[in-house]
């Protein structure tokens, strides 16, 4: 713990500590969420105003020689390039490398990661990741154009895109950053099994810790699968193998089977942990303990057990055996049931609360609120015979998005604004996140509400130009209203990097406990020094939950304080005895 | 609902029907996690001098909230399985045969010629144009000439998608007259936007005249690049709306 002499270098850019590590982390992958969200903006322009080039976009690259309009094989390559960086650089990194490597050891009481060089190595893995894939656009032929799911053929000959470096960097890329999950995976699991604090039983531990868990053991067990098919497909385009071209014997939906296999998985990779924030959040916020502990962590465990065995469902209209679909329609039915445990849960943490309204909070109701409804959703695909007509348009364009915005990054606001005290020592402005909070809800839903609706018209996803289609022409007011939100929601995401850095650098100083939470990190100093706890590391006493209990006078109870409370069980791990 | 197209085989209304039923399922879990998490909103606000209420759950609440939407979810999971096998479970018996091949960026159909057979050198041969005649089953064998489509015909709730290397077979049965639309829905290049195509459901007068008229204007010569005259313009004999 000698960090009074630790150079520069060793303390901010090679360093070992989890949480500079974490921090690293949150700003590579926000700094890839802007580039994301600017590519949605292109795509949703081309949308809205087909007609009309881009604003600017005579200054840009690939926009400058088509007079600002955005040609086809452009339209491609951003929203290719906006599912990859979103999932890719930055929702998975956010989850697993900001939060994941920040709280673990903090929540549990550990004074790091099991491997700090390993954590630091994961974290150097995925940067060249991040750069390859940021490169492929400034490559001959600009990045890759086929999709975040990249299916062969199209993605394994050249000649089908005319794309050939980019794709190759985003197969790469993909590698380099799924090798950093697996080395992250593989130290939070470690660190979770072996160096809880003493009492931090497994039902002691708070439910974001759960999350984290359950998403390591995902990551480490679907990520060599994706891997594996990244290898075969680079070969397919750069040895000459025919992995996955029919005409060297190769099997073309070998590569969906493995793709899903692991991005199935990665769809609960990336909702989980911000289920397990938004948890702790509700019961902080409500001062009530959680609804059914028990019922949540194994409500985890299953929505996990049962993402493995669920993957075929996006391939219904694949060709795939339709016997093969009724099971898979079977699994998939099977697992909303646990999301539906999750919910009412929730619902019963708020109930008979003291709601206090933070943006943390507010943030965290509204996942509750939009995981509803892209819940709900994918019980539309599951039915096998709507999805005939459902795939491949709107309506699945509105799920993703209703489980991946609505749900995944509403909880990493919930999570930003909870936690950005503990990280950075100071507190974000109230005001400003709050209004962020009500702007961005309302135009979440404004843009991506109505593609529901555009979906049951019929309407294509990926294609370019839905004026082309007479069944389509009059969604395109629809289309110029989404687009219109859109803009309006990425305009409000200026008010958080504002906010985020003005407070950085001004904000009011954070004390210990500034939510009066009882989770471990709130006994640590904010920001918590190398090594987290000082000489001695924390005691547990209690689960994480334990707000209100009558006979104390606080309305909250830390997992390491040492108070009896008169005639109470001492564990908040039961449900109910 | 007139938020989807119109529905013209025998089975869109299988589809149609689904999706309203899982919308009112859906729908009332919607309307009452919502409400619950307002009112909760609204009513567990922060007041001074209310303390929340200690529990850490109930056993009777979380069976009650597990068994009821498993309940509903295996009758939507045994509705859809019925659906689903009457679609795609087998193909009808029927002589009517249609070959669609998705290229970049173009559906080409095709027909048997006077021979009776496929793949000979009289078939008869039409690009983004395909002609189907009316209360008959039609057998759709799918085939990529290059990377994945999917070839959609929103009308019909017809959506397969067409896998290089492999043929599959698709089936429906028109209902109802008129000039529908035709798409690519599997992302393909460059062109996807572009891959439309034009249905033609025909009476089967109508069709029977058609086709006849095409296998005799291929037959003679047995060109290999072989289409029917003016079949690429636009339609000739507008059908009935």
């Amino acid at each position: 713990m000698s960090e009074h002499e630790t150079p520069f270098i060793r303390k901010y850019i090679f360093s070992e500590d989890h949480k500079v590590i974490g921090i690293q982390f949150l700003f590579v992958s926000l700094l890839f969420m802007i580039v994301g969200g600017l590519l949605a903006m292109l795509v949703r322009w081309k949308l809205g105003f087909p007609d009309q080039p881009v604003p600017l976009g005579t200054h840009l690259p690939f926009l400058a020689e088509n007079e600002g309009h955005i040609g086809d094989d452009v339209y491609n390559m951003a929203f290719s390039m906006h599912g990859s960086v979103m999932i890719f650089l930055a929702i998975i990194p956010i989850l697993a490398g900001a939060f994941g490597n920040f709280l673990i050891p903090l929540m549990i009481g550990a004074r790091d990661m099991a491997f700090p060089k390993l954590n630091m190595l994961s974290f150097w893995i995925g940067v060249p990741g991040g750069i390859l894939m940021a490169s492929s656009f400034f490559v001959e032929g600009g990045a890759a154009q086929t999709g975040w799911t990249s299916y062969p053929p199209l993605a394994a000959v050249e000649a089908y895109t005319g794309v050939g470096t980019g794709q190759n960097l985003w197969i790469i890329s993909v590698l380099f950053l799924g090798t950093a999950s697996i080395m992250g995976a593989v130290n939070y699991i470690t660190t979770i099994v072996n160096m809880r604090a003493p009492g931090m039983y497994f039902f002691r531990m708070p439910l974001t810790i759960w999350a984290l868990f359950i998403t390591a053991v995902l990551q480490l067990m679907a990520t060599p699968v994706l891997a594996s098919a990244l290898g075969m497909l680079l070969f397919d385009r750069t040895l000459g193998t025919h992995f996955f071209a029919p005409t060297g014997g190769g099997q073309v939906l070998l590569w969906q089977h493995l793709f899903w296999f692991y991005s199935h998985p990665a769809v609960y990779i990336m909702i989980l942990p911000s289920m397990g924030f938004v948890s702790d959040i509700l019961a902080t916020f409500a001062r009530k303990p959680i609804f059914g502990y028990k019922a949540m962590a194994f409500s985890i465990m299953g929505i996990a057990g049962l993402g493995f065995i669920v993957w075929g469902h996006h391939m219904f209209q694949s060709g795939m055996n339709p016997a093969l679909g009724t099971a898979f329609m079977a699994s998939t039915m099977v697992i909303a049931l646990p999301s539906a445990i999750k919910t009412f849960n929730w619902l019963g943490t708020l109930w008979r609360g003291q709601i206090h309204y933070t943006p943390a909070m507010m943030n965290a109701m509204a996942f509750v609120s939009t995981f509803v409804i892209g819940g709900l959703s994918g019980i539309f695909m599951a039915s096998t015979p709507v999805d005939i007509f459902i795939h491949d348009t709107y309506f699945i364009v509105a799920h993703i998005h209703y489980v991946l915005f609505g749900g995944t990054l509403f909880g990493i606001f919930a999570a930003i604004n909870y936690w950005f005290p503990k990280m950075f020592g100071r507190m974000l402005n109230q005001t400003v996140n709050t209004i962020h909070f009500v702007l961005t809800f309302i135009f979440f839903n404004l843009t991506f509400f109505p593609m529901h609706i555009l979906g049951m018209g019929g309407h294509m996803r990926r294609i370019s130009d839905p004026n082309l289609y007479e069944f389509l022409k009059p969604w395109q007011p629809w289309n110029e209203f989404i687009s219109i939100n859109a803009f309006l929601l990425g305009a409000t995401q200026l008010l958080f990097i504002a906010n985020f850095f003005w407070s950085l650098f001004k904000g009011k100083k954070a004390d210990r406990n500034p939510w009066r939470a009882n989770t471990l990190e709130w006994v640590a100093t904010s920001p918590a020094p190398h090594g987290n706890w000082g000489d001695q590391v924390p005691t547990v006493y209690r689960g994480p939950y334990e707000f209100s209990v009558p006979g104390v006078a606080e309305d909250y109870l830390p997992q390491s304080s040492p108070a009896t409370v008169p005639g109470h069980a001492p564990a908040g791990a039961a449900a109910r005895a | 609902m007139h938020w989807f197209p119109e529905g013209v085989s025998t089975y869109s209304g299988t589809v149609d029907g689904l999706f309203k039923l899982i919308l009112i399922v859906t729908g009332v879990a919607f309307v009452l996690t919502e409400v619950l998490l307002f009112v909760f909103a609204w009513i567990y606000r922060r007041r001074e001098g209310r303390r929340a209420t200690y529990t850490h759950g109930n056993n009777t609440l979380e069976l009650i909230w597990t068994i009821v939407p498993a309940v509903f979810l295996v009758f939507l999971a045994f509705a859809s399985a019925r659906g689903w096998k009457a679609i795609k479970g087998s193909v009808p018996m029927t002589d009517e045969v249609v070959t669609v091949t998705g290229a970049q960026f173009s559906w080409e159909f095709r027909y048997r010629g006077a021979d009776g057979a496929f793949d000979t050198p009289d078939d008869v041969v039409i690009n983004d144009e395909l002609r189907l005649p009316v209360g008959k089953p039609v057998k759709i064998r799918l085939r990529s000439k290059d990377v994945i489509h999917s070839l959609f015909l929103p009308n019909f709730r017809l959506k397969q998608d067409a896998v290089p290397g492999v043929t599959i077979e698709v089936w429906v049965e028109p209902t109802k007259t008129g000039t529908y639309e035709i798409a690519c829905a599997e992302l393909c290049g460059f062109g996807h936007t572009t891959m439309r195509g034009t249905l033609f459901v025909l009476s089967a007068e109508e069709y029977g005249a058609w086709l006849a008229e095409a296998q005799a204007a291929v037959a003679p010569p047995a060109e290999p690049t072989a289409g029917a005259p003016g079949a690429t313009e636009t339609p000739q004999q507008a059908p009935p709306a």
